[in-house]
């Protein structure tokens, strides 16, 4: 028996509940099933899938391969291009990417089901531990890592395949960066992204030293002297402060704490959420806590986003997800007051917003919500220290075409650069692409001969 | 990794992949696409005699059948030889054989039956330094009508005597390639082989009407209000290709004779279906034809990954394997007894395997138990045909069993017999009498 009762607390839902509402948020496709889903894909030449997927991954031809049973080669397709495929499969949003350029939505508005058939194919790669990749002979190179997360991981990868020799430093204790702390936890059941770390890591050459924090344990400087290549795959530390009344009240939470506090509880149950919900945003982060609020047994589960629906950075898949599962999305209202009794969370006052002459206003009509819990998921900010000169522009690294920083042998990708587009994918290819350029850099500073690249 | 080189009669290619000679073979630019998309070799669209050369209609040449959702199953084809003129063809050949010397390139040959012509084009052909030829014995269309291709690919003494002529006038491996419009496809192979022919290949196309226009009444494709018939290729052939080629590996007289088989690859495992059934390498052009030659890739890395996975290191593990197995009706063993079984968790209770058994076989499945619809075998009916496992939607919801020997056969009421017995010694037999006697 579970409790509506106000306030913040666990234990919410009947036991059972927990473990229904985080399942697997898309169930795995059996073979059937995948043969079924693979048989509609047309093998499009120069297919605008593969162009949509920021690691170009060859689709049509893994998809080929599933259909003519061979999900083995079709992983190594797959891992090719994309070494945290797996994960990619279940966090992608698939529905801006590669399967809104699926040429089926012209003819028929459904897409070939691209991100099932990838999870298809790695998963039984990455069941049976197949490990398609061997290292080249040493290089006697050393690469330092600064970052565990998807950028890093694909980096630290591709460098160790080369040759070279790769430490990650990690100031979480576990790795994985935002696949294990920052992803809503019915996209990645069963520890997988744990899983993953384990099968990247396993082509050997990487060490992970965790809890180790630049510019607490050490610093870029440092790397620099020890390692012939350094490449920063840090994620977003900070979070955007509201800046209104009320906003260090009891009950006003991160969404990101949350998000997080719910991939590491083995218990759901045990995560206190309030009766009644605010989430203040507009993107991912925003869907996934108020969603996982929601089953989490939260009665009442509202999202406050300070522009119109189509300015929103979640996708449509991920908004009708949350109204799906009974989150209210209501648009230009911008926090003004939190609104407190006896020093805690009583709801949050709002004003309405407009745009005029494209510069969004408040029109000075309010309301106020009734909440116990506020979320903010009001966007994240790169909080670094310990980089010493390098550039910055707008709070994130600066770097060129190839990845490289302002300083020499540092590169650096993910959500810390410039353009960094918050996606996984588009961190995989970042990292994936300074390995290439640091392993190109290496060999042409090497006499002709012994070239590699 | 699995070594997929291929040695096809001294012919080498990376891998056994070859493009058969066809519209995609018949320009310098298309080959030189194929092997940088990674084809093993290419079979170099027909040549004919110096001269000019045939010509091609300008409306449709091709028809095709297709699934419900458009995946095409079968194409028909009119087109004829190449119509660029020899010399064209010529110099091209030499130029792709020298930037790809890895490559197997093969010219295809189709000229008039008389030696003149053969001894005619054959040293012009080896000036290319092409890797051999491939006698086009096979076209059903057009050129049949002049005396060349089917025409002569009917008729086994014709066979014989044009491969005796290639041999004599050419040190280049003569490759003959087979029509399967025929009623044995075993004499022409017998015959090319008494001419002396380093292989064969086959299936080349089969005469086909594809469909008929019903507001025009006239067959597709239709070029000015009349179609012909074609030669019909692609998925849906291979079965018929699969049993040619087996046909002639396991026959006595044509037993070791080196094929390359053709007629429907369209996936890795069409071609190991082919190179266990015999086949020396596979020669792939519908395939090709409906996806762009990219498609190798599929068939390589497929072909690599099961070979890997079975324990299989080159090429020469799996050709011919499954000839052994291929036997005749009357060698079967009678003894060996299976049943149908259904299992209840995946059924979905289409009804299906009932209404088939029920109207067009043995009564052998139920509809009905206890009043609730449930599809189950009744053994002592089921002959183990399965044609339930065929028509089920559901993969391996439906499986045959064997029956050990010893095991009680609900049907006859007799224990299976643990020995083996053929219809050769069969008591029903009257030819097994009469041997007995």
């Amino acid at each position: 028996m579970g409790t509506t009762q106000s306030g913040i607390l666990g234990g919410r839902l009947p036991l059972a509940d927990y473990e229904t509402n985080f399942s697997d948020l898309h169930p795995a496709l059996d073979r059937h099933e995948a043969l079924v889903a693979s048989d509609r894909c047309y093998f499009c030449h120069d297919a605008p899938c593969m162009t949509a997927c920021p690691t170009s991954i060859d689709i049509p031809l893994f998809i080929r391969q599933i259909s003519t049973g061979n999900p083995i080669g079709s992983a190594k397709t797959i891992f090719d291009q994309n070494i945290l495929g797996g994960m990619c499969a279940r966090v992608c949003p698939t529905e801006t990417l590669c399967e809104q350029a699926c040429v089926r939505n012209t003819a028929e508005e459904r897409p070939v089901e691209i991100g099932r058939l990838q999870r298809y194919a790695t998963d039984i790669a990455m069941k049976e531990n197949k490990q398609f990749y061997t290292r080249a002979a040493s290089s006697g190179r050393r690469v330092a890592v600064v970052g565990a997360g998807p950028a890093g991981l694909a980096c630290a990868h591709r460098l160790a395949v080369k040759g070279h020799e790769v430490v990650i430093y990690d100031a979480r204790e576990k790795s994985g960066g935002l696949n294990e702390y920052g992803i809503a936890a019915y996209k990645s059941v069963d520890d997988f992204a744990q899983s993953e770390v384990d099968y990247v890591l396993s082509i050997g050459g990487i060490e992970v030293r965790n809890g180790q924090a630049l510019g607490r344990d050490f610093s870029l400087s440092d790397l620099a002297e020890q390692y012939d290549a350094v490449f920063l795959g840090l994620g977003l530390a900070g979070v955007n402060a509201l800046r209104i009344e009320g906003e260090n009240a009891e009950g006003v939470d991160d969404a990101v704490d949350f998000i997080s506090a719910l991939r590491q509880s083995k218990t759901k149950a045990d995560i206190a959420v309030g009766r009644r919900v605010v989430v203040l945003g507009g993107g991912m982060t925003a869907i996934d806590a108020a969603v996982q609020a929601k089953l989490l047994g939260a009665e009442e589960v509202t999202i406050c986003y300070r522009r119109g629906k189509e300015h929103m950075n979640a996708s449509e898949f991920e908004q009708d997800l949350a109204a799906s599962k009974g989150v209210t999305i209501r648009h230009w209202l911008q926090p003004k007051r939190i609104a407190l009794k006896d020093d805690k969370v009583a709801g949050i006052e709002l004003e309405y917003t407009t745009l005029v002459d494209g510069k969004l206003t408040t029109t000075g009509e309010t309301g106020i919500i009734a909440a116990d819990q506020i979320f903010k998921a009001i966007g994240q900010t790169f909080e670094a220290s310990g980089l010493g000169s390098l550039a910055f522009e707008g709070g994130r690294i600066v770097i060129d075409a190839e990845g490289k920083t302002s300083l020499p042998n540092v590169w650096a990708g993910g959500d810390c650069v410039v353009g960094g587009e918050d996606l996984t994918v588009s961190a995989v290819a970042n990292g994936r692409d300074a390995a290439e350029a640091i392993n190109r850099a290496f060999a042409a500073a090497m006499p002709r001969a012994s070239a590699v690249a | 990794m699995a070594d997929l080189r291929n040695n096809f009669v001294g012919i080498k290619s990376p891998n056994p992949f070859w493009l058969a000679s066809a519209p995609p073979t018949d320009k310098a630019y298309n080959v030189e696409r194929a092997f940088k998309a990674g084809w093993g070799g290419v079979v170099w669209k027909t040549l004919g005699e110096e001269g000019p050369p045939v010509v091609n209609v300008n409306g449709p040449r091709y028809g095709a059948i297709w699934g419900a959702d458009r995946r095409l199953l079968g194409l028909n084809n009119i087109e004829l030889i190449t119509d660029r003129d020899l010399y064209v063809n010529l110099r091209e050949m030499k130029q792709v054989k020298m930037n790809w010397p890895d490559r197997a390139l093969i010219a295809s040959i189709m000229v008039p039956c008389e030696e003149e012509a053969w001894k005619a084009i054959l040293p012009l052909v080896e000036e290319t330094n092409a890797d051999g030829i491939e006698l086009n014995f096979g076209c059903p269309h057009g050129m049949s009508e002049r005396g060349m291709g089917a025409a002569v690919g009917q008729v086994p003494e014709y066979i014989e005597m044009v491969v005796r002529w290639c041999k004599q006038y050419t040190r280049m491996p003569v490759i003959t390639k087979l029509t399967p419009n025929i009623t044995d496809v075993r004499k022409p192979a017998r015959a090319a082989k008494a001419g002396g022919t380093d292989a064969v290949s086959l299936i080349n196309t089969i005469n086909s009407i594809v469909s008929v226009d019903l507001d025009n009444f006239a067959p597709n494709p239709t070029v000015g209000g009349k179609g012909t018939h074609g030669g019909y290729c692609g998925p849906a052939v291979k079965p018929i290709a699969l049993n040619m080629v087996a046909e002639i590996a396991r026959d006595p007289e044509t037993y070791g004779l080196p094929i390359s088989g053709i007629g429907g690859v369209t996936t890795w495992r069409d071609a190991a279906e082919f190179l266990v059934l015999g086949a020396g390498n596979v020669q792939v052009c519908t395939a090709a034809m409906t996806y762009g030659f990219k498609i190798v890739q599929e068939m390589i890395s497929g072909l690599s990954d099961w070979m890997d996975a079975k324990g299989h290191r080159n090429l020469d593990d799996i050709t011919g394997r499954a000839v052994p197995n291929v036997t005749d009706w009357q060698y079967l063993n009678l003894n060996y007894i299976a049943k149908a079984k259904i299992d209840q968790d995946s059924c979905i209770k289409c009804g299906r395997c009932h209404i088939a058994c029920e109207d067009t076989s043995h009564q052998a499945i139920t509809q009905f138990v206890n009043g609730v619809r449930h599809f189950e075998v009744m053994e002592d009916e089921c002959v183990g045909c399965n044609l339930c496992v065929n028509v089920c939607p559901v993969e391996n919801c439906i499986t045959m069993e064997e029956l050990p020997a010893g095991v009680m056969d609900q049907r006859t009421g007799k224990p299976v017999d643990p020995n083996y017995a053929n219809w050769t010694t069969h008591p029903n037999n009257p030819m097994a009498r009469q041997a007995a006697e």
